[in-house]
């Protein structure tokens, strides 16, 4: 089995992301290759052949260009896989792979066995099995499903890589800086986060008030940010903080990878949910079964006596 | 203008899910169905998109699925789209998005859409695919995981959202296609007018053998429920839950003190 794994460079940085493909290539024990579109003082620590096309030459990312660059390096390893991350840039650029190869891809894996491929499916409530008919197989990863053991280590054979073609119908204008923050999350050593599952505005208080009571920080999952309820700064997750308290208590949230992301990290994790199959379940140390807006001021009121 | 925005139907995601017969995706049993939310993203700029560009405009709102996702098709065009195009077919889901991508492709091709709006991806497969996979089939740019959208003069203007919450701002001429993703708008609800206004629109029904053949690249050998990492479930009456619960922290966790 022969992978190409599709490093992932960013503004100057190779992304951590790159090293879980080769965690993925190391579990299934594939024989891997790497190509990156990155700047050439920053080269993905590898022990393999390195197609490496310069960033400084191509500029940030562009869907048309990055993918007839791969395309050649595809050509020149004839893999079993192109292997990419279920990342912003993998999940743009693995269906146009796909097509450009005449190949099947299968999305967000999260495991691999006897030749199937392991994917979530309806929130990650289930998973499925995938097996590919097709010669070359686009794979995407899920973020966080293979890591590296150790740091990553290993010093790549360079070959370069170009491509005369550079002409794309998208033209990159620039990058807007995330939001900043002026909540710390990340020190906190407790986190009671609200989900859509409190069903209004009105009730983050509810929410705020265990917050107040345990000592801890409001936290939120993204549709409530998006609904504008809890501010930005209180976001937990892939496009908001990463935190990792003593004790995380998630109210209404179903736990999608997203989420997960985020907070995974944390060390002991109650879930407050109605449904016993929301995938929080899965990493939670406590789950209770409860409607929140009957549980939570019940639980507030005890810990204000304590 | 001619504008296309392809919605999926899928469960409510907190439904109690049970696996078909076959084994291989869920059954259709006791679950409730609406809009893919991503799609609604979709629904709502492309209406926007409409209401901008005013009577030059036309929305088609496209749905692949069996008879079911009429409905979703009808909330869509109550939200505004100006007719639908149900491609009639039991055995979606057993499409890979390669697939759906194709039956798409087969219909927008030569119609001469200017934009087309997908869903970043659909809550029960979640593969975030079809969107990109049309317009490489159509040969348009494609933007994927949009957070802001701007038109003028033929060119759009839109930001991709990246990890930790950097967005990336890319330009396009259309002919052109973007995937939506959460938070790009607050979509609308149909109003009561508005719903019965939508049920003179057109609704027109295809056959996918009327489209394309497809051949799928994917099997699917099984679906399950994975395994749980086995935490401490506990149910019953408020009172009862908040002390058991107190008592595990008090015993597990440092943080009461
Ligand atoms: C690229 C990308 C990036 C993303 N980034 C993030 C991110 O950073 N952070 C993030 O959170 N999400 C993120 N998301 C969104 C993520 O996929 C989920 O949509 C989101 O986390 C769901 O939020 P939720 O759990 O609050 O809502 P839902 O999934 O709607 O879950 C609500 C939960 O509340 C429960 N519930 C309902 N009523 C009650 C009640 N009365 N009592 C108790 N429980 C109840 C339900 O059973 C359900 O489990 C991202 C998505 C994408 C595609
Ligand atoms: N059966 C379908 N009918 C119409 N559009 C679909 C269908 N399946 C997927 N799509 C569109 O493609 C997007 C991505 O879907 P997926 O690749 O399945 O994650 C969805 O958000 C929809 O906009």
């Amino acid at each position: 089995m022969k992978a190409l794994l599709v490093g992932e460079y960013r503004d100057g940085k190779v992304l951590a992301s790159t090293y879980e493909l080769v965690a993925f290539a190391e579990k299934i024990g594939a024989q891997a290759a790497m190509v990156v579109i990155a700047g050439k003082e920053s080269v993905p620590k590898f022990d393999g052949r390195l197609h490496l096309a310069d960033a400084a030459k191509h500029g940030e990312y562009n869907p048309d260009v990055h993918k007839k660059l791969i395309q050649e390096a595809v050509n020149r390893e004839n893999p079993d896989m192109v292997v990419l991350a279920h990342s912003s840039y993998g999940w743009d650029l693995a269906p146009r792979l796909a097509v450009a190869l005449g190949a099947a891809q299968i999305s967000e894996v999260v495991g691999y066995a006897d030749g199937a491929f392991v994917v979530p499916a309806c929130n990650a409530k289930m998973r499925r099995n995938l097996k590919s008919k097709t010669p070359v197989t686009v794979v995407t990863l899920q973020s966080g499903a293979f890591t590296l053991d150790g740091d990553p280590e290993g010093a790549p054979a360079i070959e370069p890589l170009d491509t005369p073609d550079a002409a794309s119908t998208i033209e990159f204008v620039g990058y807007e800086a995330a939001q900043k923050s002026d909540v710390d999350l990340s020190r906190a050593e407790v986190i009671v986060s609200a989900g859509r599952g409190i069903g209004k505005k009105d009730n983050v208080e509810m929410i705020a008030k265990l917050a107040d009571a345990i000592g801890g920080q409001l936290g939120a999952s993204r549709p409530v940010v998006d609904s504008e309820w809890v501010d930005h700064s209180r976001q937990v997750g892939t496009t908001g903080q990463t935190v990792s308290p003593k004790l995380y208590i998630a109210c209404g949230i179903s736990g999608a990878i997203q989420h997960l992301a985020g907070m995974k990290k944390s060390e002991f994790v109650v879930a407050i949910n109605t449904d016993p199959d929301a995938p929080i379940s899965e990493i939670a140390d406590v789950m209770v079964l409860a409607d929140l807006t009957q549980f939570v001021p019940v639980l507030t009121e005890k810990l204000k006596v304590m | 203008m001619k504008i296309l925005v392809c919605i999926k139907q899928v469960p409510d995601m907190e439904g109690k899910f049970q696996i078909d017969a076959d084994g291989i995706w869920y059954s259709e049993e006791d679950l409730a169905w609406r809009m893919n939310e991503y799609d609604g993203y979709a629904v709502e700029q492309a209406v926007r998109l409409r209401e901008q560009v005013g009577a030059a405009a036309d929305l088609t709102v496209l749905s692949i699925g069996p008879d079911r996702v009429r409905e979703a098709m009808k909330k869509a065009m109550a939200m505004g789209c100006d007719r639908g195009v149900h491609i009639k077919d039991n055995d979606a889901f057993r499409k890979d998005p390669f697939e759906i991508a194709s039956l798409i492709a087969a219909f927008a091709g030569g119609k001469g859409f200017d934009v087309i709006f997908t869903g970043m991806q659909s809550q029960d497969r979640g593969s975030g695919q079809v969107g990109v996979l049309l317009a490489e089939m159509l040969g348009i740019p494609a933007v994927t995981t949009i957070v802001h959208f701007e038109f003028a003069d033929g060119t759009l203007q839109v930001k991709r959202e990246l990890e930790g919450g950097t967005k990336s701002v890319v330009r396009m001429k259309t002919p052109a296609l973007v995937t939506c993703q959460l938070g790009l708008n607050t979509p609308r609800y149909p109003t009561l007018p508005n719903i019965l206004q939508a049920r003179k629109k057109e609704l027109l029904s295809l056959e996918p053998s009327d489209l394309a053949k497809t051949e799928a690249r994917l099997t699917t050998e099984k679906m399950y429920f994975p395994e749980k990492k086995g935490g401490m479930v506990l149910e019953g009456e408020p009172d009862k839950l908040a002390d058991q619960l107190l008592a595990i922290l008090r015993e597990k966790t440092l943080v009461l003190r």
